[in-house]
């Protein structure tokens, strides 16, 4: 560990947990940063995590 | 928020949700005690909740929290009957708001989209009516998992709806509502839910009131094509006027194209709401200081479509404007790469790699196996009989530690297993319980912590296969239960220690196509820190761009071909092979070895380059189809010919009366597809003839018109200008005829229900886009391309940029027509995701891959055939031909291991040895039950 977190070099910082600002951040990860995910409510998916199916193949995809 | 790009303060406020993440185990009895109830916004308020709960039982963080404005004891200082309810101790009200100050270099905006008002609903009749219903709750009650179980029922009466209407554009398209945008995702949606209901009920009828059915994303057309043709539902193109309640039904009114009235009952009506912005877009604007554009949405621009108005703050999904899943997710992946690009000094330095303790040699030693068998709180607990599960394992061989475990995936529960495996010497590992997609990997991890391989672990699922299937049969399920634990501890006597593979990356991209897409994701990478190779068929970079000479939002495309092309030429890391093409490819991710023929005068000569991933962007073409008269009359253009003209320097460069015919050989013609850009290119063309003689006359002559997003606004500014839309059927489509020097077309007019015809002085054709070499470039690269001949993505929503071979990606117009907005993201994103492997300067292999024994290959290469992955290569061993696997590539499906006439194949992890154990035991249950 060592760093602390106001310290931690090139970190990215997210703001919404849907599905664009989870992808981001994941890839950012893969990419070699840290990143705070920024999330107002209690769980992360947004708006998606609401829908049954989703097009446009019409599978669950979570 | 403060500070500059590379070094930003932000401050952000916490909400406690008093409940402690580390102790929570998500068991849900706290739920069960409260004694409130709380209307379930998550369910869009048609079900109830408590204020202690969790939204659905996969929420991540799996935490339960506590809504402070419901919580009686938050709100009134009672009740606390939660806090001595729960096991683990986790209910902390002692929690306070925090405020937390973070240095970061960059920030991504991805806040979403927001709430259409319901004052805007209410005008279709929406609260007066509880049969009225927006989309996102019609979305939960076909939920399986929603408030009704996926029964579609009406509010008012809970009988089923016989008779259900879709009303499209609902805070959409309305300046009324200040919402002059086509929200983009609501037509596909609406076809979606339509669909979904007919599966659930075919008796039901359903009837979708439309202006322009808005499926123009890449083979969106057979969603609506489907509706239509195989569920029967009806597609009413009118405008909704009144939504009144009529006994115990709703009654439509609605206007046809051809002016008239009409109207109709029905059982319940789903409001197809639009995606409006944020509600707080303007604070996170204000504290953030980037500007919005006048719908509240994030202001950028369509050469920087990610880029906000601040440096270093970039933007991805619906609050840049509108749009799906595959679009959110493929911005998602550009933005990452941009902020990474940003911070390219820094890669690496902010994140902690984790260390392990040496592996232990286990090879020589006894085999000491330990069994864990979860509860899962009452998951597995309530149908299985744990205990007993527990007590049979005793004495098995090689079992010397067995124990229960109320939650085995809890941080504490890691901790006993890493103690216990210290403790009696344990040398493999069994945990009965979930599943090992989801949970594999940290069990793995716990015994990489204890000092073992990942590989001397073994996963019995007892909770789908056994609580889950069998919940009505708990005897069964916990015999079954047993037989599950047996074959894996059987198993467990055969597993070995396999080794960590990876293979080295060379740190290069080649990039197949010079026109916008290659030359953005060129750029990209380059910025990123790697050399590439771009290559481009023709003499000079460019492509489709030479084609772009104004854009709707006033942008100039000459400018930014020049500014890229200037860019390519000034970096270094870039390295421009022109008059050039792909003629082989050899390898595999991370290493990959091409062949280019580069044309020389009269001949050719070949170059290799070496390099680890492969970008496609090789672009597409105006079609130019056999039909209205095109190429035959120098009057018909294509709409690329019209814009080129409008951007010379004739005199009468504006024709005084145009024709614009849309869908021209595309949509189930000769191209069965929607080009996407069509609609907005022919708009666009209307405009500038407009601007330039206002006074011109322009028709078009449309089936859907398709200006998705914010290009709406410029489809209404061409009807305000006296542009002339028109709206044809398939079967009655417009013709064009040669009279003399003059070429004569022919519509039927639905407002005046009569045919027409007008002797224009320009029949322009929106012919839509076909892919370039798509065909032979997917045998080279051996990737999938579709019916319709572009490149098939690997999947459409959670990878919309990989193909199917790991180490090619794609963008730009070889994966579909899009406009240069959209293919500037996607080469972005492209560009992001090939970065991946050559950040981490080597790919991972799992060590379940397969393995060939040379011995007992007899080179049939009936595996090489087989493998869907092109994993397998024959390699010449002496003067025999052997099968060996390509590590890198290997999914570990086991297709081959399990054709292979020798048996020379196995897979790690999964050897023959290993399964014909686990049969055996199998077939053991007699003898045990009879032993005892
Ligand atoms: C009824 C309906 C059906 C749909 N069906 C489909 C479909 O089948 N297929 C498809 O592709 N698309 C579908 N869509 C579109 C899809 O929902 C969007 O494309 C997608 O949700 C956009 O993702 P996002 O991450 O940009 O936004 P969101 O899903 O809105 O996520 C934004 C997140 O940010 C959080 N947030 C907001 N403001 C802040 C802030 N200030 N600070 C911190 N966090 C914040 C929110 O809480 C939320 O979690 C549908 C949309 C609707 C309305
Ligand atoms: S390990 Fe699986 S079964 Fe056990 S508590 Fe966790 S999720 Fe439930
Ligand atoms: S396991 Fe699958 S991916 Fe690997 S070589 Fe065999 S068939 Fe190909």
């Amino acid at each position: 560990m060592g760093q602390t977190a106001s310290e931690r070099k090139g970190a990215v910082m997210v703001v919404g947990g849907g599905v664009a600002g989870v992808q981001t951040a994941l890839d950012l990860t893969e990419l070699g940063y840290y990143v705070y995910l920024v999330e107002k409510g209690a769980a992360v998916g947004g708006v998606m995590a609401q829908l049954d199916k989703t097009f446009p193949t019409n599978d669950c995809s979570l | 928020m403060e500070g500059e790009p590379g070094n930003f303060s932000v401050t952000l406020n916490l909400r406690p949700r008093f409940i402690d993440a580390d102790k929570c185990t998500a068991c849900g009895l706290c739920t069960t005690y409260c004694p409130r109830h709380l209307v379930d916004a998550y369910n869009e308020g048609l079900d109830l909740t408590r204020p202690i709960h969790i939204d659905y039982p996969q929420a991540v963080p799996a935490t339960y929290f506590i809504d402070p404005n419901a919580c009686l004891h938050l709100q009134h200082g009672t009740c606390k009957i939660c806090v001595p309810v729960c096991r683990s101790h986790a209910i902390d009200f002692g929690q306070q708001p925090e405020k937390r100050t973070l240095a970061v270099g960059a920030v991504v905006m991805a806040p979403g989209f927001g709430r259409v008002p319901e004052s805007t609903l209410a005008k279709y009749g929406y609260g007066a009516h509880p049969d009225v219903v927006t989309s996102i709750e019609f979305e939960r009650m076909l939920n399986a998992s929603g408030p009704f179980k996926g029964e579609v029922q009406r509010l008012s009466d809970r009988k089923h709806p016989k008779r259900i209407a879709f009303i499209q554009c609902v805070g959409s398209r309305d300046i009324g509502c200040d919402n002059g945008y086509c929200s983009s995702v609501c037509c596909m949606y609406a076809i979606k839910e339509a669909m979904v209901a007919k599966e659930h009920d075919p008796e039901v009828d359903i009837t979708i009131f439309y202006m322009d059915i808005r499926t123009q994303g890449k083979d969106f057309d057979n969603a609506r094509i489907r509706a239509e043709e195989h569920f029967g539902i009806k597609f009413v193109r009118a405008k909704v006027a009144d939504v009144m309640p009529w006994r115990e039904k709703i009654k439509i009114t609605y206007a046809t194209m051809d002016g008239r009235h009409a109207f109709e009952p029905f059982d319940m009506v789903v409001l197809s709401v639009g995606l409006d912005a944020p509600a707080d877009a303007r604070r996170l604007a204000d504290i953030a200081g980037f500007e919005l554009n006048k719908y509240d949405f994030c202001k950028t621009a369509t050469f920087a479509p990610l880029a906000t108005s601040r440096p270093g703050v970039l933007v991805a999904g619906a609050f840049q404007g509108p749009k799906d899943i595959p679009e959110s997710v493929t911005q998602a992946s550009a933005a990452a790469g941009s902020a990474a690009a940003l911070l390219r000094e820094q890669r690496k330095a902010g994140i902690v790699v984790k260390s392990y303790p040496d592996e232990k040699p286990v090879e020589e030693e006894e085999v000491r196996i330990g069994v864990f068998v979860c509860h899962c709180g009452i998951n597995i607990g309530s149908v299985v009989d744990v205990p007993d599960v527990d007590r049979y394992v005793e004495g098995k061989e090689g079992v010397v530690y067995h124990a229960q475990t109320l939650y085995a995936c809890s941080q504490d529960a890691q901790e006993v297993i890493k103690e216990k495996i210290r403790e009696h010497n344990l040398n493999r590992v069994v945990v009965a319980a979930c599943s090992p997609r989801t949970h594999e990997p940290l069990f793995q991890e716990t015994l990489k912590d204890a000092g073992l391989n990942r590989c001397l672990f073994e996963m019995v699922n007892i909770r789908d296969q056994c609580s889950w299937v069998h919940a009505n049969e708990p005897e069964a399920a916990t015999d079954k239960s047993k037989d599950l634990v047996r074959m894996g501890i059987a198993k467990a006597r055969h597993i070995q220690p396999l080794p960590e593979q990876t293979v080295p990356v060379t740190p290069r991209a080649l990039i197949l196509g010079g026109g916008p897409a290659g030359m953005t994701a060129a750029l990209a990478i380059a910025e990123q820190g790697f050399e590439c190779y771009l290559v481009e068929k023709a003499s000079r970079l460019g492509g489709s761009l030479r084609d772009m000479h104004y854009m709707l939002d006033g942008s100039d495309p000459a400018k930014l071909l020049a500014d890229l092309v200037a860019r390519i030429e000034a970096n270094d890391r870039i390295k421009v092979f022109t008059n050039a093409t792909l003629k082989a490819v050899g390898g595999f991710v991370g290493n990959f070895s091409s062949v280019l023929a580069v044309k020389k005068g009269k001949g050719e000569q070949e170059q290799t380059v070496e390099h680890g991933v492969i970008v496609v962007a090789t672009g597409g073409q105006e079609h130019r189809p056999d039909k209205y008269l095109l190429g035959q009359s120098k009057k018909v253009l294509t709409q690329t010919e019209l814009e080129k003209r409008l951007a010379g320097r004739a005199k009468n460069r504006a024709p005084k009366s145009t024709v614009m015919i849309q869908c021209a050989g595309s949509r189930g013609d000769d191209l069965a597809y929607c080009s996407k850009v069509c609609c907005t290119h022919a708009v666009k063309n209307a405009l500038k003839i407009k601007e330039l003689d206002p006074s011109a006359q322009v028709i078009v002559l449309y089936r859907d018109l398709r200006t998705y997003g914010y290009a709406e606004d410029a489809y209404r500014e061409a009807r305000e200008k006296g542009v002339i839309f028109i709206p044809y059927e398939v079967d009655r489509k417009p013709q064009v005829v040669k009279k003399g020097n003059r070429v004569v077309v022919e519509f039927f007019d639905p407002l005046l229900q009569e045919e027409v015809s007008m002797t224009p002085e320009v029949v322009a054709l929106s012919v839509g886009y076909v892919p370039q070499d798509t065909e032979q470039l997917s045998k080279l690269l051996k990737t999938p391309v579709t019916e319709h001949k572009f490149f098939m993505e690997a999947h459409v929503k959670l990878r919309p940029v990989e193909m199917a071979v790991d180490g090619v990606y794609v963008c730009g117009m070889a994966h579909s027509p899009k406009p240069l907005d959209e293919i500037i993201v996607q080469a972005q994103a492209a560009a992001a995701k090939a970065a991946m492997p050559l950040v981490k300067g080597e790919v991972e292999v799992e060590p379940i891959v397969s393995q060939v024994n040379k011995d007992l290959c007899i080179g049939c290469s009936l595996c090489v055939n087989l493998c869907p992955y092109q994993a397998i290569q024959m390699v010449k061993e002496g003067k025999k031909r052997k099968a060996e696997t390509i590590a890198a590539s290997c999914k570990a499906c086991g297709i081959c291991a399990s054709h292979c006439p020798t048996f020379a194949i196995s897979m790690g992890g999964f050897t023959n040895e290993q399964i014909n154990a686990q049969i055996e035991a199998f077939g053991a249950q007699e003898e045990e039950t009879t032993n005892g």
